[in-house]
C-alpha cells in the first residue's frame, strides 16, 4: 500500500479542490446578472429636488417683487428681498444654503453674461444675516471654471462675504433619475442638491435659440456630462429641469442685462443698463417678467408656457400679490 | 572575457609612464592587503599610505596594478623614519569600520555628498512643484479686471537649458528673452563642470534614483565596477548634440526631442499626473460612491485636494501619449542594463555642458600611487567617469557626484581648484570622422524632411497651431517640444503632434479642438513656452481689442451631418458658444420640411410636418478658429462644423480671403 494516497494526503487535495470550486461559484453567484438586465435593475423613481417653503404663508405676503429704483445693484438686491418679506420668511436658523448664480462664460461684469457679483455678494450677506449656517456659492461653468469664477468677479465678491465658493470638479457629478420628458438620467451637480435651501441667482440676457433666458434656464448649469444634445429641444429640457429643481427663491439680475450676441456677449455695446432685480418664488413669473426686460415678450418664449402647462408656476406675473420699489 | 576597450586609442588614457620608479620585489606590499589571506594589518602599506598622508614624501609606492601577487612584505625605509618625524601635521584618524587603510574623506567631501543629495532632492521637488503649477488655478482675491497669468516661472528650468538656448541661437541668431538664464547653467559649468546633470537635472536625479532602486544584475560587485567603468558606447551622445546643432543651423531645433528637461516635462506632464489622475479618480470615485458619508467626505475631500494642487479639475487627454509615456518607461527600465542610462550615453545636454567641462576650473587630482584597485570609487560612479587608478579620469563624463571620493579609503582622489591635469582628459573622447558624419547627417536630415510635402506643399488642415504662434518654418526653428503649453492649457486643447505636422513636427503643439477649445481670453500658452515659438500677446492682441484679432484656423460646416442643414431638428449649440462679438456664426432662420415618422391613418403616406430651424453660417472674416464649436456640437463621432487651420494669422499663404479684406470694422 506504500504507492497509495496517505488518507491525510488524500483529504488535503480532495478538499482543496472543492474549496477552490466552491468559492469560485460563490463569487460567480453573488455577481450573476440573470437574463443580462443588470442596467435595466438599475431603475429607479423620478427625484425631485424641492426646496420650496412647504409652510402657510400670510396671505399677503408678496410673491414676486420688483425693485427698480436707484442703479447700486446691491441695493437693489436688498431692496427685492425686503419687498418680498425679507431673507428671514425663507432661511431659518442653521440652514445650508446653496446659491447659484450664472458662473457660465469666462467674461467679465460689464460684459453682463454672468449674474453680477455685487448682486451675489449681496444675497450671500442677507443669508447670513438671515441665520445660515453655511452659505455655498458654485455653478457648472461652460468654459474652463477657474477663469469663470475669477473673472466674472464672482468667487472674490462671494468669498469676501464668507461664503464657500465651490468649483465644479468631475467628481462632484453624480447620476441622477430626472425621468423628464428628454431628459432622463444625467449626471447631476451634488453640491447644488446637498441643501437644506437652493437660492437661484441667474442674470436676464439674451439667448439665440430659447430667445431668453434667467431663472429656469440658469438649472443648465446642474448638469454634467454632454448637455449640448439638450438644444435639440431646448424648451422641453428647460421645462424637465425646472420640474426636477424647484428652488426656494429666485433673485433675477436685471441690472445689466445682455440684449444680443447672447449666452455670452463679448462686448459692452451688446448690453443695456435697465437696473432692476426681481425676486419671487415663482421662477416661471419671474422669467415672464424679466423676458419683458429684454424686449421679448412672454407668448414667444416656449418654455414658459410648458411650465405653465405643468403647473409649476404662472406666465401671469401681474395677477400674483405683487410689490415694486 | 575582456571587456570592450573604453578608448578609441588606450595610449592617450593609459599613464605614459609609470608615475613611480617600479620597486625591487622585496620592497612590495601585498596586493589588495583587505582581501589577503591574514587578517590584520598589512605593515608595510599602511606605513607608506601614512607617511604619504602626513606629507612625508615616500621613497617609493607602489603601483598597485602593476604588482605582482604574493608578494611578502618587508619593512621599508619610511617606517624607520615615522617615530622620528617631528612634523606638527597630526595623522588622520583612521576609521576601522572603512576598507583598506580606512583613511577617512575629508570632511569637506563628505558634507558636500550630503548637500548634493539635497540639492538633487530639493531640485527635483521644485520641478515637480512647478509643472503641478503649470496650470490656472482662479484665486478668491482675484479681481475681475486682474490679468490671469501664472503667479511662478514654470518654464525655470527650459529657462536654465543651454543646449535650448545653442539651438534656437543657431536657428534664429537670437536668445530669446528668459533664456539668458542658461548662462547661469553655462558658467557654472566653467567653473565646476557638469553639476548641473550631478546636482540639478530632475531627469539625472530620477535616473539616479532609479538605478538605485531597481539594480539590475550589474548592479553588484565586480559587474557593477564593470558596468561603471567608462565605455564606447558614451560617445553616442555627443554624435547626437552635433548632429542637432547641425539640424539647428538649417532651421529646426528638433533636437528638443531628445533634451531632458523636455522629456520629463513632456513625460511626467502628458503621461505620468493625466495617468495618476485617472487611477486616483476612479479608485476615490468608489469612496465617492459609497453609502457611508464619512467615506463619501474623505474621498470629496482628497478629490478636491488633488484637483486643486496637482492636477486640474477635470480628466485630461492627450493625443498618442501612450507613446511618450512608453518611451519614458523604456528609458528609465534601460537603467537595469546600464546605469544612469540617459545621462551616460544619450543626453545632448549632458554632452553640451561635457564640451563645456574642459574649461572647468574644478577638478579631480588623482594619486595614482596610492590606489590599490579596490574600486570603490567604480561601485559610486555616476558618470562613468574613470575615477579609479591607473587611468585617466573623464572630466567631460564626471557628474561632480564626490561619490568616488567620498569612498576612497586610500586618499587617492581628491577635488580641488585648479588641479594638476597630468592623470585627467578634458577633451571628449570621440572621432573625428564620427562626429563629422553625425554632423552631416543632422545637416541633410531636415532638408530632407521638408522635401515631404508637410511644411510647404501641403500643409496639413488640422495642424492648427495654438494662437501667437510664428509662422510655420520660424516655429520649427524654435519649438523645442517641451509640451509646456499642452500642460497649461486650460481646456486640454493643445497635444503633441504625431505625424499632423511632418515628421518632422513629432511634438510639437497642435490644437484639436474635438478634445478641447482655445478658451478666447486665455494667453498662457505663449506665457509658458520659453523659445518663443508662441510669443506672449496679450488678451487684448488675442481677442482684437481695437485691432485685428488673432486666428488660428477657419470653421467649416458639414452640413450633411448638421442638425438643422440636413436632418430638420433646432440645434445650434456652436453658435451660443462662439465667443467672438458679433458671432463669426450667424443664423439663417427657415421653415423646412420633416417627414413624420409614423406613417398615416389606412396606410397612407407618412404626414409632411414643417419645422422651424435656425441654419448655421460662418463668417470667415470673423472666425478666429477657436474650436469652439468643433468642441460642442452634439454629431458625436464626427462633428458637423470642424476647424481647420487656413486663415491663420501667422501665414501669408495659408489664406482664403483676398488679403486687406478684413471686415474687423472696431
Amino acid at each position: 500500500m506504500s504507492d497509495s494516497l496517505s488518507r491525510r494526503e488524500w483529504i488535503t487535495r480532495v478538499g482543496t479542490t472543492g474549496l477552490v470550486l466552491g468559492g469560485s461559484a460563490l463569487i460567480a453567484r453573488a455577481a450573476w446578472d440573470q437574463g443580462g438586465l443588470g442596467i435595466a435593475l438599475k431603475q429607479g423613481e423620478r427625484q425631485v429636488r424641492d426646496f420650496r417653503l412647504l409652510r402657510e404663508e400670510p396671505l399677503e405676503a408678496a410673491e414676486i417683487a420688483i425693485a427698480k429704483t436707484g442703479s447700486d445693484p446691491a441695493s437693489l438686491t436688498r431692496a427685492a428681498v425686503e419687498a418680498l418679506g425679507g431673507m428671514k420668511r425663507f432661511i431659518s436658523q442653521g440652514d445650508v444654503v446653496v446659491i447659484k448664480p450664472n458662473i457660465g462664460w469666462d467674461r467679465m461684469p460689464i460684459q453682463a453674461a454672468n449674474t453680477n457679483p455685487d448682486v451675489v455678494s449681496t444675497v450671500v450677506e442677507l443669508v447670513y444675516n438671515a441665520g445660515a449656517k453655511n452659505v455655498i456659492v458654485t455653478d457648472a461653468s461652460c468654459n474652463d471654471p477657474n477663469r469663470c469664477f475669477q473673472r466674472s468677479g464672482i468667487w472674490r465678491a462671494a468669498y469676501s462675504k464668507g461664503a464657500e465658493v465651490i468649483l465644479p470638479g468631475e467628481h462632484r457629478f453624480r447620476t441622477m433619475r430626472l425621468k423628464g420628458e428628454v431628459l432622463d438620467e444625467w449626471p447631476v451637480y451634488l453640491p447644488l442638491v446637498h441643501a437644506d435651501k437652493v437660492i437661484n441667482v441667474p442674470v436676464a440676457k439674451h439667448h439665440n435659440l430659447a430667445k431668453y433666458t434667467g431663472a429656469m434656464k440658469n438649472w443648465y448649469g446642474l448638469l454634467g456630462g454632454r448637455r449640448n444634445r439638450l438644444h435639440q429641444n431646448i424648451d422641453t429640457s428647460v421645462a424637465d429641469l425646472a420640474t426636477f429643481m424647484r428652488p426656494t427663491l429666485t433673485i433675477i439680475d436685471a441690472t445689466r442685462v445682455l440684449v444680443r450676441n447672447g449666452p455670452q456677449g463679448g462686448n459692452v455695446d451688446d448690453t443695456k443698463m435697465v437696473n432692476q432685480v426681481i425676486a419671487s418664488i415663482d421662477q416661471v413669473a419671474a422669467d415672464a417678467y424679466g423676458c419683458t426686460l429684454i424686449g421679448q415678450k412672454r407668448e414667444n418664449i416656449a418654455y414658459l408656457a410648458m411650465a405653465q402647462a405643468r403647473g409649476l408656476g404662472t406666465t401671469h406675473w401681474e395677477r400674483l400679490r405683487r410689490r415694486e420699489v | 572575457m575582456e571587456p570592450l576597450s573604453s578608448h578609441e586609442n588606450d595610449s592617450q588614457v593609459r599613464l605614459s609612464k609609470p608615475p613611480l620608479p617600479l620597486l625591487s620585489p622585496d620592497e612590495l606590499p601585498a596586493p589588495i592587503p583587505w582581501l589577503g589571506h591574514a587578517p590584520g594589518p598589512v605593515a608595510s602599506l599602511d606605513e607608506r599610505t601614512l607617511a604619504k598622508a602626513m606629507g612625508l614624501s615616500a621613497a617609493a609606492s607602489p603601483v598597485a596594478s602593476a604588482v605582482p601577487a604574493g608578494a611578502p612584505s618587508a619593512q621599508s625605509s619610511t617606517a624607520a623614519v615615522l617615530p622620528t618625524a617631528a612634523r606638527p601635521v597630526k595623522p588622520k584618524k583612521l576609521d576601522p569600520s572603512r576598507p583598506g587603510s580606512g583613511i577617512p574623506a575629508r570632511r569637506s567631501i563628505r558634507v558636500l555628498v550630503w548637500v548634493r543629495r539635497g540639492s538633487q532632492i530639493a531640485f527635483f521637488a521644485l520641478f515637480l512643484y512647478f509643472l503641478f503649477q503649470t496650470t490656472f488655478r482662479g484665486s478668491f482675491s482675484a479681481k475681475a479686471g486682474d490679468v490671469v497669468r501664472l503667479p511662478w516661472p514654470v518654464e525655470g528650468f527650459l529657462l536654465a537649458d543651454p543646449f535650448v538656448t545653442a539651438m534656437t541661437l543657431l536657428s534664429t541668431h537670437t536668445v530669446y528673452r528668459g533664456l539668458l538664464w542658461s548662462l547661469g547653467t553655462l558658467a557654472l559649468t566653467l567653473v565646476f563642470g557638469r553639476v548641473f546633470c550631478g546636482w540639478i537635472c530632475p531627469f539625472g536625479t530620477l535616473h539616479h534614483f532609479v538605478a538605485w532602486l531597481f539594480p539590475s544584475r550589474v548592479g553588484r560587485g565586480a559587474s557593477r565596477v564593470e558596468a561603471n567603468k567608462t565605455h564606447v558606447y558614451q560617445r553616442a551622445k555627443y554624435y547626437l548634440l552635433y548632429a542637432f546643432l547641425l539640424a539647428a543651423v538649417v532651421g529646426s531645433a528638433i533636437g528638443g526631442l531628445f533634451d531632458p528637461i523636455c522629456i520629463v516635462v513632456r513625460a511626467i506632464g502628458l503621461s505620468v499626473i493625466p495617468a495618476a489622475q485617472y487611477v486616483a479618480g476612479h479608485g476615490l470615485a468608489l469612496a465617492s460612491e459609497s453609502n457611508t458619508r464619512a467615506l463619501q467626505t474623505t474621498g470629496d475631500t482628497v478629490q478636491d485636494f488633488l484637483a486643486a494642487q496637482v492636477w486640474q479639475s477635470k480628466q485630461f487627454y492627450f493625443h498618442q501619449t501612450w507613446f511618450i509615456g512608453f518611451l519614458f518607461v523604456a528609458i528609465l527600465f534601460m537603467n537595469r542594463f546600464i546605469p544612469r542610462f540617459w545621462c551616460r550615453v544619450l543626453c545632448p545636454l549632458g554632452a553640451f555642458l561635457g564640451v563645456f567641462s574642459r574649461f572647468a576650473l574644478f577638478g579631480m587630482e588623482k594619486d595614482h600611487a596610492k590606489c590599490t584597485d579596490c574600486n570603490l570609487c567604480l561601485v559610486h560612479c555616476q558618470g562613468a567617469d574613470s575615477p579609479q587608478g591607473g587611468v585617466k579620469h573623464r572630466q567631460d563624463e564626471c557628474h561632480m557626484c564626490l561619490n568616488c571620493e567620498a569612498a576612497c579609503p586610500e586618499d587617492v582622489i581628491k577635488f580641488r581648484f585648479l588641479p594638476n591635469r597630468r592623470s585627467t582628459v578634458t577633451k571628449p573622447d570621440t572621432g573625428r570622422r564620427t562626429a563629422l558624419a553625425a554632423a552631416g547627417a543632422g545637416l541633410v536630415a531636415i532638408p530632407t524632411a521638408r522635401i515631404a510635402d508637410s511644411l510647404h506643399a501641403n500643409y496639413h488642415p488640422r495642424a492648427i497651431r495654438p494662437p501667437g504662434s510664428v509662422e510655420e518654418s520660424e516655429f520649427l526653428e524654435r519649438c523645442i517640444r517641451c509640451a509646456e503649453c499642452m500642460k497649461v492649457c486650460p481646456n486640454n486643447a493643445l497635444h503633441p503632434a504625431f505625424f499632423e505636422a511632418g515628421v518632422e513636427g513629432l511634438w510639437t503643439p497642435i490644437l484639436i479642438p474635438r478634445i478641447g477649445y482655445c478658451e478666447h481670453s486665455c494667453v498662457l500658452c505663449g506665457q509658458v513656452c520659453p523659445t518663443g515659438a508662441i510669443q506672449k500677446i496679450t488678451e487684448k492682441e488675442k481677442m482684437g481689442l481695437g485691432q485685428k484679432p488673432i486666428t488660428i484656423g477657419t470653421a467649416f460646416y458639414d452640413q450633411g451631418r448638421c442638425l438643422p442643414w440636413s436632418m430638420s431638428t433646432p440645434c445650434i449649440v456652436c453658435e451660443e458658444f462662439c465667443p467672438t462679438s458679433p458671432k463669426a456664426i450667424w443664423v439663417e432662420e427657415a421653415d423646412v420640411p420633416k417627414r413624420d415618422a409614423m406613417p398615416g391613418a389606412d396606410g397612407k403616406e407618412p404626414a409632411m410636418l414643417t419645422v422651424h430651424v435656425q441654419r448655421p453660417h460662418v463668417d470667415p472674416s470673423l472666425c478666429i478658429g477657436c474650436g469652439a464649436c468643433e468642441k460642442v456640437c452634439p454629431v458625436q463621432d464626427q462633428p458637423a462644423v470642424y476647424v481647420t487651420s487656413v486663415g491663420e494669422t501667422r501665414s501669408k499663404t495659408n489664406v482664403i480671403l483676398l488679403e486687406g479684406e478684413n471686415y474687423n470694422r472696431t
